[in-house]
């Protein structure tokens, strides 16, 4: 039996509107479980530029005990309420959506991990910029001396796997401990991901690591945020420093 | 005139037929070797290449797989007379989409981390060939407790093969299995790690190595 044409019709609109309907219930119904599981993602990629998280590790509780954030702007001031009054919460600032408008105007969370004394052990700021097939994210932990690395995690959206994608690795990140942003001069000079991978250990300075074999545009967009975002830090770092 | 053809029983059915016949068990049965979908019918093979690195995303992978394939079987062929002939392929791709969405969610909400390393690979089984085929091959003229077998012998068929690899994979290419770094236990301290096991052209080798061994035993040439 050749069916008619209304009768196809309908029956894709049915099918249309019940499995429609099946995969809205499901989004809004794991909804509010999803955003949970981003979250704790967030603070455990924010941990993990100063420490090692562990599966089984309370995320939560270590992050609530551990770090403080607060909200600055380019001058390096701190931004408590938003043009509404509301206060603004580094946790929920959107990176990406901050990546959109000029420097300018863009809002920088800042994250305060606290040693066991209270005082601040370590800056963590995020950092995000464009790799090779997409965008490519993570958080740099400086030191209180406000110029050496002390840990660095990296996250990306479509990098080639075995290639680029390496920069998520604890190997690739654990490469930046150590290593200055700044030159004995306090001139920013970041620090970059050399072209290739295997250079002699000589070659590398304070303010280079060994790069990524297959992978130099990825490496580049590293360092391109890297330097972009240690920049536009660099007025509310002076600020405390002084 | 389409449905009607397809309604034609492949195997003649008796009216007391138990839930697992001979002929029942054959469907379950011949996918896991003699008609295996990754090394005869050689579909499926970009997850399988890319999503072997290490047993435990390839386990969630295979559930997931698994999952599809037997309730996109089952719906399929539940509503196999309603669908329209014309667009019977939109139809299955349909239900193979919001179903693979659904694995998707759910990955999401429970097993966050799997979710990030799987990523594309879960919404790239829609396109996996094996479950458009077995849909259109099978669930579209079979009854329904048929195809739930079917879509299981597919769905096992598959989950095998590509655990097969990653334990090669995971094995030569890290030292360890689900994580567990086996060398370091039975005191081999300085294992060279295989950086080929490690990209997609050492899965390649492996499936290749499966396939020629199974067919060396089973004589199967293609034509």
């Amino acid at each position: 039996m050749q069916q008619s044409n209304a009768y196809i019709i309908i029956f894709s609109i049915i099918t249309t509107i019940v499995l429609g309907g099946l995969l809205s219930v499901a989004s809004v119904g794991l909804g509010p479980r999803q955003k949970v599981q981003v979250e704790l993602d967030t603070k455990k990629s924010i941990l993990g530029a100063v420490m090692e998280v562990q599966k089984t590790d309370d995320v939560l509780g270590i992050y609530d005990q551990k770090i403080e954030s607060l909200v600055v702007d380019i001058q390096g001031n701190q931004v408590e309420t938003d043009e509404s009054g509301a206060p603004v919460v580094a946790e929920n600032i959107s990176i990406e959506k901050n990546y959109k408008l000029p420097p300018e105007e863009r809002l920088y969370p800042v994250f305060l991990f606290k040693g066991d004394n209270g005082e601040v052990d370590a800056y963590i700021l995020p950092i995000y910029g464009n790799g090779l097939w997409d965008v490519i994210w993570g958080f740099v932990a400086l030191d209180k001396d406000l110029k050496t690395i002390k840990g660095a995690v990296f996250d990306h959206r479509g990098e080639t796997p075995g290639l680029g994608a390496r920069i998520a690795e604890d190997a690739v990140q654990s490469r930046f401990v150590g290593k200055e942003v700044y030159d004995p001069n306090g001139t920013l000079v970041s620090v970059s991901m050399l072209k290739g991978e295997g250079n002699a250990p000589e070659s590398l300075d304070v303010h280079t690591v060994d790069g990524l074999a297959g992978a130099t545009i990825t490496a580049r967009g590293v360092n391109n945020m890297l330097q972009n975002y240690l920049e536009h830090y660099q007025s509310y770092l002076q600020k405390i420093a002084s | 005139m389409a449905t009607e053809t397809l309604e034609q029983p492949i195997v003649k059915k008796e009216r007391s037929e138990s839930l697992l016949s001979k002929r029942r068990r054959k469907f379950v049965t011949d996918p896991l070797n003699d008609d295996n979908p990754i090394t005869i019918q050689v579909l499926g093979i970009c997850s399988a290449l890319a999503i072997t690195l290490k047993m435990e995303p390839t386990l969630v992978m295979s559930i997931a797989v698994l999952f599809v394939i037997v309730f996109s079987n089952l719906i399929i062929s539940v509503f196999r007379n309603l669908i329209p002939n014309r667009v019977r392929i939109i139809v299955q791709l349909a239900v193979i989409a919001s179903l693979v969405t659904l694995v998707n969610e759910v990955l999401k909400a429970y097993y966050y981390d799997m979710y990030k390393v799987l990523s594309v690979y879960v919404g790239l089984i829609i396109t996996n060939c094996i479950i458009m085929g077995r849909l259109e091959a099978f669930a579209m003229g079979n009854k329904a407790w048929d195809s739930i077998l079917d879509g299981f012998g597919s769905g096992f068929g598959y989950a095998w093969i590509i655990l097969a690899v990653a334990f090669f994979r995971e094995l030569f290419g890290f030292g360890s299995l689900f994580g567990f770094e086996v060398f370091k236990a039975i005191g081999i301290e300085n294992f060279p790690n295989n950086g080929l096991m490690v990209t997609p052209i050492g899965a390649f080798m492996i499936i290749g190595i499966i396939i020629w061994i199974q067919r060396t035993k089973s004589g199967y040439v293609e034509h």
